[in-house]
């Protein structure tokens, strides 16, 4: 038995799902579609059925991409997630609303559960209703009640599901109904007409309201949370606290990871016979590896609080008093997540989107989120500037290091806000944007939910970001190993004589020996290719490798360095790798890296699309090649103008 | 004389007459904002855009070029929230 669940937002439709599935849940795609699946399984008398939870809806008839697919299921019954019940879920305290949606699903003649949810809020707020009396508006239809956050209702839902036998009645709440198409606008108008003009009937006859709803208890939260100034100045310390909170705290995961990766590889370099099979394992498939897990604690913190403010209630209000700031700049008020998720990863933020329903606001968020510095950009700023800038006081309390770290940041958001502007006139559209949200009540956070949320975002970030990661990870690693012809093994054979000849020790002669080996393979061949692309921001071809290999993920340009400069092992605050890198000279004797190239260097990966998942990922969301085609090129010619001025200034 | 719902004060009652034809209009009735429904605007955001409104049993935040379409006439009820 397939079975739907459907409702509007804000519901409590997700806790229905969680409180009837448990842990069983899983994602997947509709087909042909990029909308996430969200399924699970339900065991009924022994036996098992799967449930699929919709994307919340206020209407058959969509409004944004992800609504879109409950209408492509629902309106074609040979659709292979067309239900065989459906389960709609109904707010209680918000009854008429709620029953639009409800009774054209029923009027679909789909075997339907009307689920009342959040039965303790409508009590508290002074409202009952005649249930015996609404199911008789409503034949083949059973009601039960439910308080889905703390379980209530469970088993006589379970039971009712197990039991439920197809309609023998003909389901006709508004007489005649046929789904409209979604361009018959007319249709669709005179529906909603028809269809509230019954409902209201219905509920002025079921509905017992003992004393008038009061929005004043609300009203006075939001009269502080939308406040002119000080709306502002607690999403600004919202915001400080969970972004001091995510750094101070993913640290310790982050090195704990860092330290077992490395030990792993030296361990199975040191254990495994030497060979081709070692290396690749060694140096190219753990690390990858490792490359992936190594953002699971900051993603998930992000994403742990940005569910609680959804849970409760507070991001549509942050939506609320952003949507007037974003519009200028051709973004909505839905923008400010996607945007904010984006400071941990692109990927989960490109995702977050999908809320928006103006296509327009959509893209322009889209295209700019990657501007926002992300969490793969810090191993990279670290090194940097730990690298070239000073570790003195400005100002006499002000961490220069630091200073400069926030700079990046904020280089990063300016410049997006900017692009978005630009784009917002380059970009033509014959829509026109709107906003039209619910604002939810104000609700303690189910811990369920938000924990649920935190999975699905970790593992779609492992599977879309890691699986290309690693993939490139062994590509890269196969690319360094490899050399046209015997090209490496000359070169080696070249460095061997040249140590002997300077009698230079053991280790000296292996780092030698690697780094000129490197220099002869394909990855090598290719850095000095476009050695005289880079000069002028006043990079080597060394540098130019780790800009192909980091092209991957932004991370990979440490690890990258460290093979060039045969530093391996290195897990002390890359210490060494600092060092020899102080040391590095170019062919005339200056150093390679100075503050004008170190400058340079981080300009570059606060613009430059250095991402191969986030490209695939707005491939997938904008279902064309196009718009990661103009991402990358726009945000690459940025990095090359901005990374030339700073290094032209500087030196 | 037609009003519309973005020339609403604050914490005034208005009742819905009718929805201007616009792209949005089925999406706006979908949200119950059909005709005989009695609305509250509620608070505005910082700006005075977009403003939020009771929809008898939820709150609907809208940008004040939705709250243009939207068709009002003063409602009799005396009522008065704060």
């Amino acid at each position: 038995m397939k079975i739907a669940l459907l409702g509007n937002p804000n519901t409590g439709k997700s806790s229905v799902f969680n409180m009837l599935t448990g842990m069983r849940q899983h994602v997947g795609n509709f087909p042909g579609v990029t909308v996430d699946k969200k399924f699970g399984n339900i065991t009924l008398g022994g036996e098992d059925h799967s449930i699929i939870d919709f994307p919340g809806t206020y209407s058959l008839y969509p409004r944004s991409k992800d609504e879109q697919v409950v209408y492509d299921v629902l309106s074609n019954p040979n659709h292979i997630d067309y239900p065989d019940v459906a389960i709609v879920v109904v707010d209680e305290s918000n009854l008429e609303r709620n029953l639009f949606l409800f009774s054209q699903i029923y009027d679909l003649n789909i075997p339907t559960i009307l689920v009342l949810n959040m039965a303790d809020i409508a009590r508290k707020n002074g409202k009952t209703i005649d249930i015996a009396r609404l199911e008789g508006f409503f034949p083949g239809t059973k009601i039960i009640e439910t308080t889905a956050r703390i379980g209530v209702g469970k088993d006589r839902l379970m039971k009712e599901l197990q039991f439920k036998e197809p309609s023998t009645v003909e389901q006709a709440f508004l007489p005649n109904y046929k789904l409209c198409k979604l361009d018959d606008q007319q249709g669709q108008e005179k529906e909603a007409n028809d269809r509230f003009g019954l409902i209201k009937k219905v509920v002025s006859l079921v509905e017992q309201q003992v004393e008038k709803p009061t929005a004043k208890q609300q009203n006075s939260l939001d009269k502080i949370l939308v406040h002119p100034i000080f709306g502002y100045v607690i999403f600004a310390a919202i915001l400080m606290i969970i972004f001091q909170f995510i750094f101070s705290f993913a640290a310790i995961p982050m090195d704990f990871i860092d330290g077992t990766f490395s030990d792993l590889s030296s361990w199975l370099s040191n254990t495994l016979p030497a060979g081709l099979f070692s290396d690749l394992l060694s140096q190219g498939i753990v690390p990858g590896i490792g490359g992936v897990v190594i953002f699971i604690p900051q993603i998930a913190l992000l994403f742990f609080f940005i569910s609680i403010l959804e849970e409760t209630g507070y991001l549509a209000r942050v939506v609320f008093i952003m949507d007037r700031l974003m519009r200028p700049l051709g973004l909505n008020g839905k923008s400010v997540v996607p945007l904010l998720s984006s400071a941990a990863c692109a990927i989960p933020g490109v995702m977050a989107t999908r809320t928006i329903s103006d296509w327009k606001e959509r893209t322009i968020t889209i295209l700019v989120a990657p501007l926002m510095s992300c969490s793969a950009r810090i191993p990279v700023y670290t090194l940097l500037i730990a690298l070239v800038i000073p570790n003195e006081k400005v100002l006499g309390f002000l961490n220069l290091q630091g200073l400069v770290l926030f700079g990046l940041y904020s280089l990063g958001l300016v410049t997006a806000l900017l692009i978005a502007a630009l784009l917002k006139m380059l970009i033509r559209s014959k829509e026109k944007g709107y906003l039209l949200l619910e604002l939810p009540s104000y609700k303690s956070p189910r811990w369920g939910n938000v924990g649920l949320t935190v999975w699905e975002k970790v593992r779609v970030f492992v599977l879309d970001a890691g699986k290309i990661i690693l993939a490139i990870s062994v590509i890269l690693w196969a690319m360094a190993t490899f050399g046209p012809g015997d090209r490496m093994d000359k070169a080696e054979q070249k460095a061997k004589v040249h140590a002997w000849e300077q009698h230079l020790s053991a280790e000296e002669t292996n780092s030698n020996i690697a780094s000129a080996r490197l220099e002869n393979s394909y990855i090598g061949i290719l850095g000095k290719g476009i050695e005289p692309v880079i000069a002028p921001l006043g990079y080597d071809w060394k540098i130019g490798i780790s800009l192909i290999t980091s092209f991957a993920a932004r991370e990979v340009f440490v690890g990258s360095l460290a093979t060039i400069y045969a530093v391996q092992g290195d897990s002390d605050d890359n210490k060494r790798l600092i060092d020899r890198m102080r040391d590095e000279k170019r062919s005339d004797g200056r150093p390679v890296y100075t503050l004008a190239s170190g400058a340079s260097l981080m300009i570059f990966y606060v613009f430059a699309m250095q991402c191969m998942a986030t490209l695939a990922v707005v491939k997938r969301e904008t279902k064309s090649w196009k718009w990661p085609l103009i991402q990358i090129a726009f945000m690459g010619v940025l990095a090359y103008i901005g990374s030339f001025i700073t290094y032209y200034i500087l030196s | 004389m037609n009003k519309t719902l973005a020339h609403i004060k604050t914490g005034q009652h208005v009742i819905v007459t009718g929805i201007s034809d616009s792209t949005l209009k089925p999406k706006l009735m979908e949200m119950g904002l059909v005709n005989g429904k009695e609305i509250t605007v509620l608070f505005k955001a910082p700006f005075g855009d977009p403003i939020a409104i009771d929809v008898q049993g939820y709150i609907l935040s809208l940008r004040l070029d939705e709250a243009k379409l939207i068709l009002v006439k003063a409602s009799n009820s005396t009522e008065d929230f704060v």
